[in-house]
């Protein structure tokens, strides 16, 4: 008897093992003579630069440390728990990008996760998010791709280590992590619903960075999506009803933050966000980007929350003067005020454009003050958040302490959240994520 | 190189991407009304405007301002003749002079956001510009005039366009 279930354990085992082996194992897809540039209408790669555009293909493979690098031609440094990975080339250089794709080969790569030799690709590859686009969409994509100048270039090896095979290992993350399939039209939303949903979970790959991830690395779903992440060192905010800034991000907020870059109530963006809006969103039709505001505002559920706008915002311009109108014997007010009060004090009813309104801020409403920390240091340039304005990088100006002093005080004056802790070490952690160049007077 | 609009010209630096917006206008480009403070963005005296913002130069590393237009003191009226300057002679505002470029550029600032503004507009906007000569009651009658010459200003264009 017991023999019997021993044998039924290792055949249940063997077959297991086998069908683990067969969906690990992966052909290789034959590789191509180069495409002939000509052979794409001019509509197709228009076509192909909105879905690459949508789909921020640029920002993380293009070089930004070591002076920057071609455009596309990989080698993009993430940093990421487990080790520096780099990415892939992939201008139509045969060589050392993807010349020699079939778009065939690409498809495979954004729905499954594989590459075109039959290797699992790792999951910084968001084919979690991409496994979701139209093969019509991966098929203009591809025709842009191809008709970008090939660059010859290798990126640096991957501080990755995979301590059992690659194969083996990166098979059994999707295994357990990665569900391949289209987007499936939702029938209890409207057509721009679904667009918004389209784009937000497959191309925009939205929650790869605002929703928190398990200890594999793994988007933490069912169960918290778009509760918030961290990026580079960056809280992405949560996207959700969980976001906790007093008033609610309605489809018009989302939509101008999304395509300038700042919202009139909740700010610029900065950090990771920034090229989101400027260098993508910004060049994409109108109306995606509309769709997609639509889907967050719904995700949120901002039309029921919006209720309380009114209140909140009366509430925000109170809180925007304290300390800075009449006499005050703070010694944090005195410094929030030298350093803060002239370029974000506000009057009702509403902020002025170009006046961020703190009270109102992300920044100040997070778990944690690494964002309100990580503005302070750096600034922003005037590329970045509103076009054209900057905000001063004030990393030489205040120390660690008077960093955690302003974020206490701001805290206390302009929030209803209890106070963070150990704001001091937090401050010097902020600082050494924080590359040069910022400025040297002192 | 960086490259952006200095007083509506075009202009390239050559200079390491850290140096303060505040060197670079001194030292390379020759523009000495803008003033050198604190250096920790503190006294507001050496406030630009960067995009029509009022913007400390000292804290401003002047990678930041690629593409983008700034305004100095010397740039703010063509003929020197902004409302707020006119105000300033009259009201004879300066007593040692050093920080009034910076407060200028600070007010002008605070007149595109609140053309009208009361006592805790200009308390909560030019609170960040010091004043060591103490002459800030004078600073706020300059402010109130040129407010009022820059209204009554645009409601006579406002009367001749129409």
């Amino acid at each position: 008897m017991i023999k019997r279930i021993l044998t039924g354990v290792a055949g249940v085992g063997i077959v297991a093992g086998m069908g683990f082996l067969w969906y690990a194992w992966w052909p290789a897809i034959p590789k191509i003579a180069p495409v002939q540039p000509g052979q794409f209408s001019a509509e197709k790669i228009e076509r192909g630069r909105i879905v690459a555009a949508e789909s921020y293909c640029v920002e993380c493979h293009t070089r930004q440390d070591n002076g920057g690098g071609p455009m596309l031609a990989g080698d993009y440094k993430m940093e990421t728990p487990f080790g520096d990975i780099f990415s892939s080339n992939i201008t139509p250089d045969p060589e050392t990008g993807i010349g020699n794709w079939s778009e065939a080969a690409l498809r495979r790569a954004l729905q499954y996760g594989v590459s075109r030799d039959g290797s699992h690709l790792l999951p910084a590859f968001v084919y979690d998010h991409f496994t979701k686009m139209s093969d019509e969409d991966i098929s203009d994509l591809y025709a842009w791709i191809m008709t970008r100048p090939a660059v010859h270039m290798t990126r640096r090896p991957n501080g990755f280590p995979l301590s059992i095979s690659p194969r083996i290992t990166l098979a059994s993350w999707k295994l357990m992590f990665f569900t391949p399939g289209r987007y499936k039209p939702d029938p209890n939303h409207n057509a721009e619903w679904n667009r918004g949903a389209y784009l937000a979970e497959g191309a925009a790959h939205c929650g790869a960075c605002h929703t928190p991830r398990n200890l594999a690395g793994a988007e933490k779903l069912p169960g918290q999506e778009y509760d918030g992440g961290v990026v580079d060192g960056w809280i992405a905010p949560p996207l959700n009803q969980n976001n906790p800034t007093p008033v609610v991000w309605t489809e018009d907020e989302l939509y101008q933050y999304l395509r300038n870059g700042v919202a009139p109530l909740h700010g610029p963006a900065g950090g990771p966000m920034s090229p989101v809006a400027h260098d993508f969103l910004a060049t994409v039709p109108e109306s995606d980007v509309h769709a997609i505001a639509y889907y967050f505002a719904d995700k949120a559920h901002a039309a029921e929350r919006v209720s309380g706008d009114k209140a909140a915002l009366e509430h925000a311009m109170a809180d925007s003067k304290k300390d800075l109108v009449g006499f005050s014997t703070d010694p944090d007010a005195r410094l929030y005020q030298g350093a803060c009060g002239a370029c974000h004090y506000n009057a009702a009813p509403a902020p002025v454009l170009g006046r961020p309104e703190l009270a109102l801020n992300n920044a100040l409403w997070l778990k944690e003050p690494t964002n309100l920390y990580l503005v302070m240091l750096r600034g922003l340039t005037a590329k970045e958040g509103q076009s054209g304005v900057a905000m001063p990088s004030f990393y030489n100006a205040l120390n660690d302490k008077d960093m955690a002093r302003i974020a206490a005080y701001l805290r206390r004056t302009r929030t209803t959240l209890p106070p963070w802790t150990d704001l001091e070490k937090k401050a010097a952690d902020a600082r050494k994520l924080v590359e040069p160049p910022v400025n040297s007077s002192h | 190189m960086i490259k952006f609009k200095l007083n509506g010209r075009d202009v390239s630096l050559d200079v390491p991407e850290d140096t303060p917006l505040l060197w670079a206008l001194r030292d390379d480009l020759g523009l000495t009304g803008t003033k050198f403070g604190c250096g920790v963005g503190q006294c507001g005296a050496c406030t630009v405007h960067v995009g029509g913002r009022a913007t400390r130069s000292c804290v401003t590393p002047i990678s930041a301002i690629e593409g983008a237009d700034v305004t100095t003191i010397e740039g703010l009226d063509p003929e020197g003749r902004h409302p707020l300057q006119e105000a300033w002679q009259e009201i004879q505002v300066p007593q040692c002079g050093y920080c009034q470029s910076g407060q200028i550029m600070q007010a002008a600032s605070l007149l595109r956001d609140y053309p009208d503004p009361t006592d805790e507009d200009i308390d909560g906007v030019m609170g960040g510009s010091l004043c060591r000569c103490m002459t800030y009651i004078r600073i706020r009658k300059a402010i109130k005039e040129a407010a009022a010459a820059m209204k009554s200003a645009k409601t006579e264009g406002d009367h001749s366009n129409g």
